[in-house]
């Protein structure tokens, strides 16, 4: 990236050089002569042009030092023992520094869920295809909304219910009611073995 | 400006002012003519260049101790509370400042609305404000994130995912403010960097919306055209420059009051608990000068249209001096546009209740048809206005209702007279 970075700003940096000693050459013409202008003005749309370019390439690193770095990326696995969660109970775990449920569901939560019309919902999805084990149910705990966590066991479906500006979510985690747009988001995730579960 | 041309009596004095104008930079600001009618209303833009000095030299100190790193800055905030020297009175001084600086530009921005300030010659002087009104929300938003309290936390979460709902590149752009994949400590340091830049930016779009303003001079509470210098002017120094200082007296008393007696009222006591990435407090409001904007975001029943709805609130506001086509600037002379201005008024006023409550049942009722109400008055009302209002005969001079209280009928002029004025 960087090297590639380096050669590009090299050639524009001669581009521009190239362009300016021309343009001064042009310019010396046609005092000269008086010449029309359409070389002229190829000159001047050129060299804006590359210009423009030559600023985007300076520019970019600038925009870019605030995307995550490489120590941010690092952190990206977390692996959670899940082996002494009890039915019906849910853990809250930290993955790159956001809230992730994973619950262990009782057999009715997991029956009304799978039971659910997609015409209820109103980002449809089924339940099977939101868990790899249908006792287990690991997903992002961020509201799809503006981001607030919601709380567990809250609201009119008694799954979720973020507090900040009022979105249900139901018992698989599905947008039910409220301003979120979508359904709390699945994660990237794998059983390692019975006992653990790695997130990312 | 019509002045005479100032020269220096020392020889030195003229030696540098040929070079270097700055003498007769502070004569054109000391003898700068004023129309002599202005009223406390017009000392509200002294107490904000007072403000914002303030804001800069007591978060110049804070910054002297304080640490912006997600793990010390609530730490760092408490160590000054407690530890430095006087720590206490200049955060609070900071932090309450902070509520005073709005509150004296919301009173400044609605002078503006009823004199009509806003109208041509002045949209410049109106452009440039709405710029810096808009930075102070920045800045003042960043500034509430660094003690990195529960409030910094989760207002700063919900603010920075506003951009999410921007379609397509919107989660990148999330990640991208973040540095990373939540509100962390990558934030927390780019907030604090800009947080310590804005306020000079700020400063800078303050000398040129004085620059702006001292071309055509100031309005006043008629509103009418005056010459300047003239029997209708002082000069600003003394007699506005005292003016001003009055009242920036009895503003820092004010200010006081909350900095010695109550430091806490308008903060929340959830930001004196720690950031915490898993637990989101049960109610979350911003601090009170965006509470309007924060009803106008909810008002909407989608993520995005939310989002463009607020930020439109806001825009709206740079093309007033087009929307408003009465040619009378003053409400003083306008009785419908007086009674809309005071509705205005209340419906902001009422947003900002809305939003400090949770967005169910009849406050978001309320919430929505105040939000519609904003926009009427400014797509419908003040354009209809201007051009079907009856409004009262303007006084030729500024000096008859000074002098007299009434205008004096015999020296007024018609609407039209001025519609032909403007035409020459
Ligand atoms: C337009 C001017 C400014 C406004 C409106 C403003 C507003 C704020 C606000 C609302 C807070 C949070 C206070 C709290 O709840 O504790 C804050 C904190 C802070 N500000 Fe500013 N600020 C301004 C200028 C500055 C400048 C120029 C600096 C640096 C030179 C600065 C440095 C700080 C620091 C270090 C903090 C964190 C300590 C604390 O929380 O008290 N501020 N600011
Ligand atoms: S963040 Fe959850 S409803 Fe807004």
């Amino acid at each position: 990236m960087s090297s590639s970075y380096l050669i590009l700003t090299t050639i524009i940096i001669f581009l521009l050089i190239f362009l300016y000693i021309s343009w001064i050459f042009i310019s010396n013409e046609i005092e000269n002569k008086k010449e029309t202008g359409e070389r002229r003005d190829f000159l001047y749309t050129a060299s804006y042009a590359l210009g423009a370019v030559g600023l985007g390439a300076a520019v970019w690193p600038l925009v870019d030092q605030m995307n995550p770095d490489a120590s941010v990326k690092a952190l990206s696995t977390t692996e959670v023992d899940i082996s002494n969660i009890d039915v019906g109970k849910s853990i809250t775990v930290l993955w790159r520094g956001k809230p992730v449920f994973i619950r262990r569901r009782t057999q009715e939560e997991i029956i009304e869920s799978q039971n659910t019309k997609l015409t209820e919902l109103k980002d449809p999805q089924k339940d099977q295809d939101r868990v790899k084990k249908p006792e287990w149910l690991v997903m992002l705990g961020v509201c799809t909304h503006l981001g607030c966590v919601p709380l567990g066991g809250k609201g009119d479906y008694k799954g979720w219910f973020c507090p900040c500006h009022g979105s249900h979510y139901d018992k698989s985690g599905r947008i039910r009611k409220g301003p979120a747009p979508t359904n709390l988001p699945i994660p990237k995730y794998e059983f390692v073995d019975n006992n653990t579960i790695k997130i990312g | 400006m019509s002045e005479e041309k100032y020269i220096p009596k020392s020889k030195i004095g003229q030696w540098f002012d040929s070079r270097l104008p700055l003498l007769s930079l502070m004569h054109h600001l000391r003898d700068y003519p004023t129309p002599k009618n202005l009223n406390y209303w017009w000392t509200f833009g002294a107490i904000l260049t007072f403000c914002l000095i303030a804001q800069i030299i007591t978060g110049l100190v804070l910054a002297m101790h304080y640490v912006a790193h997600a793990d010390l800055a609530f730490e760092s905030v408490e160590h000054i509370m407690r530890n430095v020297n006087y720590g206490w009175l200049i955060r609070y001084f900071h932090a309450n400042g902070s509520s005073m600086f709005f509150l004296a530009v919301y009173i400044h921005i609605f002078r503006a609305l009823f004199y009509g300030s806003y109208k041509s010659p002045r949209e410049m002087i109106w452009i440039l404000g709405m710029l810096i009104y808009i930075l102070m929300m920045a800045t003042a938003f960043m500034g509430y994130v660094l003690p990195w309290g529960q409030m910094s936390f989760w207002a700063a979460t919900v603010i920075t995912n506003l951009f999410s709902a921007i379609p397509f590149i919107g989660e990148s752009i999330v990640t991208w403010l973040w540095g990373g994949y939540s509100v962390d400590s990558p934030m927390l340091t780019r907030f604090y960097s800009l947080h310590y830049l804005l306020p000079f930016l700020i400063f800078a779009l303050v000398i040129l919306h004085i620059w702006a303003l001292h071309i055509p001079g100031n309005n006043n509470p008629v509103g009418i055209d005056i010459k300047q210098p003239s029997k209708d002017t002082v000069p600003f120094s003394p007699y506005i420059a005292v003016k001003d200082l009055y009242a920036l007296i009895i503003f820092l008393i004010i200010t006081a009051g909350f900095v010695f007696f109550a430091p806490n009222i308008l903060s929340h006591p959830d930001n004196y608990i720690k950031a915490n990435p898993l637990v989101t407090p049960t109610h979350i409001v911003p601090e009170w000068y965006l509470l309007p904007f924060y009803a106008i975001l909810r008002a909407v029943p989608s993520k995005l249209g939310g989002v463009i709805v607020m930020f439109a609130s806001l825009f709206i506001l740079m093309f007033l001096p087009w929307l408003d086509t009465s040619k009378v600037r003053s409400a003083v002379f306008k009785p419908l546009s007086k009674l809309f201005f005071w509705v205005l008024v209340i419906d902001v006023v009422i947003l900002g209740y809305i939003g400090a409550n949770p967005p169910e049942g009849l406050y978001l009722l309320i919430g929505r048809v105040a939000t519609i109400y904003y926009f009427l008055h400014f797509i419908l009302v003040l354009p209809v206005l201007g051009y079907k209002e009856k409004t009262i005969p303007l006084p030729i001079s500024i000096s008859d209702p000074v002098l007299g209280g009434q205008p004096n009928i015999s020296t007024t002029r018609s609407r039209e007279d001025i519609k032909e004025k403007q035409h020459d």
